[in-house]
């Protein structure tokens, strides 16, 4: 014991300079892990940076005005705008185009606004009936009885040289940006 | 002999594992533990090996591709020998793994094992609880059908509520705009490798603690637990009243694995695999799609939420229950261990299993999901319409034209949406039953804008045949003073 003092100097020395060489490995790291970060924190979240702003919505046409007869409401599908190869049937989508007059429609999104199962439209009654957790909607898609908490979905609309074509591309949720702007911009609720 | 003796000698030469697997194995456990009541964990350990094994097997035909994954399936089912079986073992072994898993946790709960010093075993064993959701739902995912592709939109609906980062979670969710092929190639990485890894990660964490700290001792009325003196309590249990966990208890673990992994073949066999139902092709909306039977109290408790709880509910009731149980050992960390003088944890186990048993077996038959198909599919019955004028009659067919029997019962055949309407005109009279038509309320949409003052005449005339024979319709009496009998005849003749 009486012997170590000196030996034990010189190897806290050299514990010191090797511990600040671990140190610096550690940190020699940890820059290399920041700078890996970036591009694999970029790639998990791709699919939410695209869809800032508008970035998924384009217009999708659904034929000519002609198919939908004025006062009747008619199912209709149209192929999602962004297709992968792996996507399937998928991205066909169904949609509610009820045509009242002239240039007028409604173009709802077959998703009940409670949780997103598929209504349906029953003429004699005029309502939209959802079968999961029994959402009904006017005719106008205006909440009729049930959880939802609102409307049905609007998709935008606009009619070029007789051909109707609607804004779409996302799945509408009670919480999306369009599903606010649809409410706000319903022609005549 | 000799041989395989020196052949094991060679390895454990380098491996150096023989003296602490044997000490793990003889570690002695309290000869009242090797109980019947122990067995659960080890038999949610071996379901897990089950769901691994067939989970590689089926992943050998599988294909997690949106385009694919329903063919893929239905080649399993049809095509490949056996293929069928293996997906009936691990749909049932999803199953099972859920209910043992709980049946575990309850008993843990009820014996006080959670309290010092297993309370990071009980943490670490809530986070397997969360993975084991985690698997059951993603594994519903993965078999890509009708009630996958809208139970992935429910889901994503869920999330979208989520205040200001809703949407941004939803297409992480779903890798994209809409449930499409990145959404199951997403959800088959989360079903495959993410999940399984913290699985077998947590699980050799929570085993390492069982041997570390020993397996709760059986609990005894009026045994306290006591931080500072539970370890040498402990030690000295097992010392005094100790027996090797191998041979002395293993062997009912070995006997109880193998009987869940003969109920869960059984199962197979018997039941079969589960779906795959409809192709996942959204613009087929003919569907009733169904949570599977471990999320069907959620579908209940979604349908029968008041609207305005709905997303606080949603959002801050999974959080608070998380946190009850993350917080558990740390509020009861120590003290009595016996279900005998804990009435409210009993009470409560009780408490949660009637209410998600309820909630259950309300979603079984789903009183408040709409009959789609009531008005084209169940005719009035007969005896409704015997002896009716012909203005009741057409009131009746409009009374199924118009799909009142969508949410209505007539003689059990029916939605039960709204009310049984058997007797409604006893409940209801002759101007209220015209108001509740045309302007709706209590949950009832509005029928104005959609009948003609004839058919609400008519069908309001047949709804007043709608009593028990000897029990008056009821009738507004103040009317019947002032107008005397007049106006029973009809609305035609009201002032």
């Amino acid at each position: 014991m009486s012997s170590q003092p000196t030996v034990s100097g010189s190897n806290d020395a050299i514990l010191t300079r090797r511990s600040f060489f671990m140190k610096l490995g550690i940190l020699f790291n940890g820059i290399v892990a920041a700078a890996l970060a970036v591009p694999v924190v970029g790639f998990l979240l791709s699919s939410v940076m695209r869809g800032r702003g508008n970035g998924y919505l384009s217009w999708v046409s659904l034929g000519p005005v002609s198919q939908f007869p004025e006062g009747e409401t008619r199912l209709t599908t149209f192929r999602n705008p962004n297709v992968m190869p792996t996507d399937g049937k998928t991205v066909d989508t169904a949609c509610w185009v009820r045509h009242m007059a002239g240039d007028q429609f409604h173009i709802f999104a077959i998703n009940c606004a409670h949780l997103g199962c598929p209504v349906r439209w029953f003429p004699q009654s005029g309502l939209f009936m959802c079968p999961c957790h029994g959402g009904v909607y006017y005719r106008d898609g205006a909440r009729a009885s049930g959880p939802p908490e609102r409307g049905l979905f609007e998709y935008p609309y606009k009619i070029d040289n007789g051909l109707i074509s609607i804004q779409a591309g996302e799945l509408p949720t009670p919480g999306a940006a369009t599903a606010a702007l649809t409410e706000e911009k319903r022609p005549c609720a | 002999m000799r041989m395989i003796s020196r052949i094991g000698d060679w390895f454990d030469r380098r491996l150096q594992l023989a003296a602490p697997i044997r000490e793990a194995a003889e570690h002695p456990v309290p000869r009242n533990s090797a109980s019947w009541w122990y067995v659960f964990g080890s038999a949610a350990l071996t379901i897990f090996i089950l769901q691994v094994v067939t989970g590689i097997l089926l992943a050998l035909i599988y294909v997690p591709s949106a385009a694919e994954a329903w063919n893929s399936l239905q080649a399993l089912n049809h095509d490949v020998t056996l293929g069928w079986f293996i997906r009936a073992l691990h749909g049932w072994g999803s199953n099972f793994m859920v209910a043992i898993v709980l049946i575990h946790m309850t008993q843990v709960f009820l014996f006080g094992a959670y309290k010092f010093p297993r309370e990071l075993t009980w943490i670490v064993g809530v986070f397997l609880l969360l993975m084991t959701l985690g698997m059951a739902f993603s594994g519903q995912v993965m078999r890509f059908d009708q009630d996958a592709y809208w139970g992935l939109g429910i889901g994503a609906s869920i999330s979208s509520r989520i205040p200001i980062i809703g949407p941004a979670v939803v297409k992480l969710l779903l890798g994209g705009p809409i449930i499409a092929g990145a959404t199951l190639s997403r959800f088959f990485a989360i079903h495959v490798f993410l999940i399984p890894g913290l699985l077998i990660a947590f699980v050799s964490l929570h085993l390492l603690m069982v041997l570390k700290l020993g397996i709760n001792e059986w609990p005894m009325p009026g045994r306290l637990v006591r931080r500072a003196t539970y370890e040498s309590e402990y030690r000295e249990l097992t010392k005094k009243d100790g027996a090797p966990f191998v041979p002395s208890a293993i062997w009912k673990d070995l006997f109880f694995a193998g009987l869940i992994l003969l109920s869960i073949a059984a199962c197979a066999l018997y039941f079969g695999p589960f779906g795959p139902s409809g192709v996942p092709d959204p613009t087929i909306i003919q569907t009733v799609p169904k949570p599977d039977f471990f999320f069907l109290w959620l579908y209940a408790l979604l349908s029968l939420l008041p609207p305005s709880l709905e997303t606080p509910a949603l959002l801050i009731g999974p959080v608070v229950v998380i946190l009850a149980l993350l917080l558990l050992p740390f509020l009861s960390g120590e003290g009595e261990k016996s279900w005998r003088r804990r009435p409210i944890a009993v009470l409560t186990v009780l408490l949660v299993a009637v209410t998600l048993g309820t909630f259950t077996h309300l979603a079984e038959f789903a009183p408040w999901s709409p009959h789609m198909n009531a008005w084209s599919g169940d005719p009035i019955p007969q005896q409704f319409l015997h002896g009716t004028t012909a203005l009741e009659r057409q009131g009746a067919l409009v009374f199924q034209v118009k799909q009142c029997r969508n949410c209505h019962a007539l003689g059990n055949s029916g939605g039960h949406r709204g009310p049984n309407l058997d007797s409604v005109a006893v409940r209801l009279t002759h101007d209220q039953l015209i108001r509740q038509v045309i302007q709706g309320g209590g949950n009832m949409p509005a029928y104005g804008k959609n009948l003609s003052p004839a058919e609400t005449t008519a069908l309001v005339a047949f709804l007043r045949t709608l009593h028990p024979p000897g029990q008056a319709p009821a009738r507004d009496a103040a009317r019947d003073l002032a107008l005397g009998d007049a106006h029973e005849k009809g609305p035609a003749a009201q002032p």
